[in-house]
């Protein structure tokens, strides 16, 4: 899978997650530039990407993404 | 691992929309709104935005008028996430819930400091909600680690008892701990498995003498698996000891306990027959076609629910049957199959007709004389549900899986029926609403209402408040919605404190007639109104179920009788009005009273003359045959 066809299918979620239907998203997105990007709401966007896409993160994983980007390329492994 | 999910609950249509039309309507059109989503199946995503909308939509100027709760979530771990379930799940339920949950670590300070944030909150429900290593810590040597769990949480439902009159619920513990022998771990003295495993146990005798209700997690979590419930990479991640993705479900455990302990659990289950009670259809194949009972496994799924069906009506959930069909066919299968588990006589209403199911069960409903919101509607036909769904939407329909093996687990994960505690009323109750129905044809069939009163050999029993009935009467107390003249609540604690008490006047009544004992159907307390011959009822309550048969003016000759003896010459009755009890608006007019500013009425006990009652009034005389 593509980098872009990872991203577009996290964009849904983080549209659902974050509650903003207009929310773009980047390799280049982090924490602070999402409102609401806490570390509460981390936990659910990970279970939330966990349950829509069918991949399961590592307890180390959860807490070591710095971007948008690194998520998708982890997400692009775990699909192959 | 699966997740505990919603499945009793349909599928939502196009929730976005929905949630952004509520928010543009008034506030009492927005709650209707939002409480038809949270009628759907949503999973913890759609629960939170549900949650974002409803704190938006009750932060504006006009709040919808409905009933409030307050809860404090008392935990050791992290619940935050929790907390937008149990504000939907109440919303299901018709219910403001508002939740307030101490910082992280704070509980124990909070209990015991009177200015403490939880005593400002001032809750009605504690919940307290534990880990199994804050309880016992995580390396108990022994079973004494139990022990002292059990005084603790002894100590802090006092506490909530005392300092907030609270309704107390306890979580069982999730068993999270794993074996170090094996499957013999029991052996083992300081196994933490071992001991959380006993440490439930213990916990439901010791919440019984307490009279603390329990949400047995430990129970959903044997069903489920503790794996679906608990995320261990969450626990090291953020303490948090449920996932969110059961958080919607465990809101809705939560919140059966709260809507239970206000009466608004469900009594009655309307059935249809064919392809539910049993395979096939017996208007097409005949009594002797349909698929019912030993020798086919799905006849045996079949047999299975209504076993299980008779069982909760022998606890006192109400059987009635609404089907389109001839009624001749539709009876055959009870008179004639021989593996009807269920009889006619297990039905307390028996529809069979063509009008649609919405009529139907509208007549279901007048015939047993309780709320839309009281029936549970199963039919395994989703045409017959929608229907139902629209038209009737204070209904409760769950969505049936197709496989009939499913039937049983499906409803009873809904929790429709939870219940705190039974009484002899409880067990009784569905012999009650049959009698009922043929009272109603003798009704039907008597030309005159004094006529037909005076042959029902009606007798009203009555006693003061006392210990034997003292569970039904707080049970009574808390979930009278329709006839309650004033809806006051009275905890368990403050109605023991009123039995035998010389300075108030407390008085309940048990009908009896020809087709049987109704059981208690009323409630007086009455109180001096700080002048001494001038007297208040404070609350009046009647089962709606004797309604139209002059009990509510026997029960009134008998307070007067009762408040004259206590040297009273004024009464003073009030009416409260809620959103329920618009039918008892008149009552004391009804009775001769006088308005006064304030919802207040008066009467003069000097001039009142009691008037003629069809029925005998006697007081309560343990040795006599059907006083009990």
């Amino acid at each position: 899978m593509t980098n872009q066809e990872v991203l577009d299918r996290l964009t849904p979620i983080f549209r659902e997650v974050f509650d903003d239907d207009s929310l773009v998203i980047g390799n280049g997105t982090t924490a602070a530039d999402v409102e609401g990007w806490d570390s509460f709401n981390h936990i659910s966007l990970i279970i939330a990407i966990e349950s829509r896409l069918n991949v399961r993160f590592q307890v180390a994983e959860i807490e070591d993404l710095r971007n948008v980007g690194e998520l998708a390329r982890l997400i692009a492994n775990k699909l192959g | 691992m699966a997740h505990p999910e919603l499945n009793w609950l349909p599928e939502a249509k196009d929730r976005g929309r929905q949630l952004r039309a509520a928010r543009q309507l008034p506030a009492a059109e927005a709650w209707s709104g939002l409480v038809a989503i949270a009628r759907t199946r949503l999973d913890f995503l759609a629960t939170e935005q549900l949650d974002r909308a409803l704190s938006d939509i009750c932060a504006g100027p006009d709040k919808p008028d409905v009933p409030h709760s307050r809860l404090a979530l008392l935990s050791a771990s992290t619940e935050k996430h929790l907390i937008p379930g149990l504000r939907v799940a109440a919303l299901r339920r018709g219910i403001r819930l508002h939740v307030y949950s101490p910082k992280f670590g704070q509980y124990r300070q909070e209990l015991l400091d009177k200015h403490s944030g939880l005593y400002a909150f001032r809750p009605d429900t504690v919940l307290f909600a534990f880990d199994w290593r804050h309880l016992i810590g995580s390396e108990p040597t022994d079973d004494g680690a139990v022990a002292g769990a059990i005084e603790q949480m002894r100590g802090f439902w006092r506490i909530a008892r005392e300092q907030f009159a609270a309704h107390v619920i306890q979580q069982t513990v999730l068993n999270t701990a794993t074996p170090l022998m094996g499957q013999n771990e029991h052996r083992l003295a300081n196994s933490p498995f071992a001991l959380v495993a006993t440490l439930n146990a213990r916990l439901r005798q010791a919440a019984d003498a307490a009279g603390t209700d329990l949400l047995a997690l430990d129970d959903f979590a044997a069903f489920d698996g503790v794996s679906s419930w608990h995320d261990s990479r969450l626990w090291h991640h953020a303490k948090q000891e449920i996932t969110p993705l059961a958080a919607p479900v465990w809101g809705d455990l939560a919140a059966r306990l709260i809507a239970a302990r206000m009466g608004r659990s469900a009594k009655c289950i309307v059935l249809d027959l064919d392809n539910t009670l049993w395979g096939g259809v017996v208007g097409d194949d005949g009594v002797d076609g349909i698929v019912l009972g030993q020798g086919n496994a799905r006849g045996e799924a079949f047999t299975e629910f209504q076993s299980w069906l008779r069982a909760l009506s022998r606890r006192g959930i109400i059987l009635a049957v609404c089907s389109k069909n001839d009624e001749a066919n539709a009876l055959a299968p009870f008179e004639r199959h021989p593996e009807m588990v269920l009889k006619r006589s297990d039905i307390a209403c028996f529809l069979a007709n063509w009008d649609d199911k919405p009529a139907n069960i509208r007549r279901v409903a007048g015939a047993l004389n309780i709320g839309m919101d009281s029936l549970v509607f199963v039919d395994d036909n989703p045409f017959e549900r929608n229907l139902v769904r629209r038209e009737l939407a204070d209904v409760a329909v769950p969505e049936m899986p197709d496989d009939p093996s499913l039937y049983v687990s499906c409803i009873a994960r809904a929790g429709y029926f939870e219940a705190l505690r039974l009484t002899e009323d409880d067990l009784r109750r569905s012999a009650q609403y049959q009698a009922n129905i043929e009272r109603l044809a003798l009704q039907e069939s008597a030309t005159d209402l004094e006529g037909f009163l005076s042959s029902l050999d009606m007798q009203l029993i009555w006693s003061t408040f006392d210990e034997l009935n003292r569970v039904r009467l707080v049970q009574l107390i808390n979930k009278t919605n329709q006839f309650n003249l004033t809806t006051r609540r009275y905890t368990d604690e403050q109605v023991r404190s009123l039995i035998g008490n010389p300075d108030v006047l407390t008085l309940h009544c048990r009908l009896h007639d020809r087709f049987g004992d109704n059981g208690i159907v009323g409630v007086v307390i009455a109180k001096p109104a700080g002048n001494n011959d001038e007297w208040i009822i404070d609350t009046w309550l009647m089962s709606c179920r004797v309604l139209g048969r002059r009990v509510e003016q026997a029960m009134f000759n008998l307070l007067v009788e009762l408040a004259r003896e206590k040297g009273a010459r004024t009464l003073i009755g009030e009416y409260r009005p809620s959103a329920r009890n618009a039918m008892v608006k008149d009552h004391y007019a009804k009775l001769g009273f006088t308005p006064r500013p304030g919802d207040r009425w008066t009467l003069s006990l000097c001039e009142f003359d009691s008037p003629d009652v069809p029925m005998i009034t006697r007081r309560f005389d343990r040795d006599q045959p059907g006083s009990s």
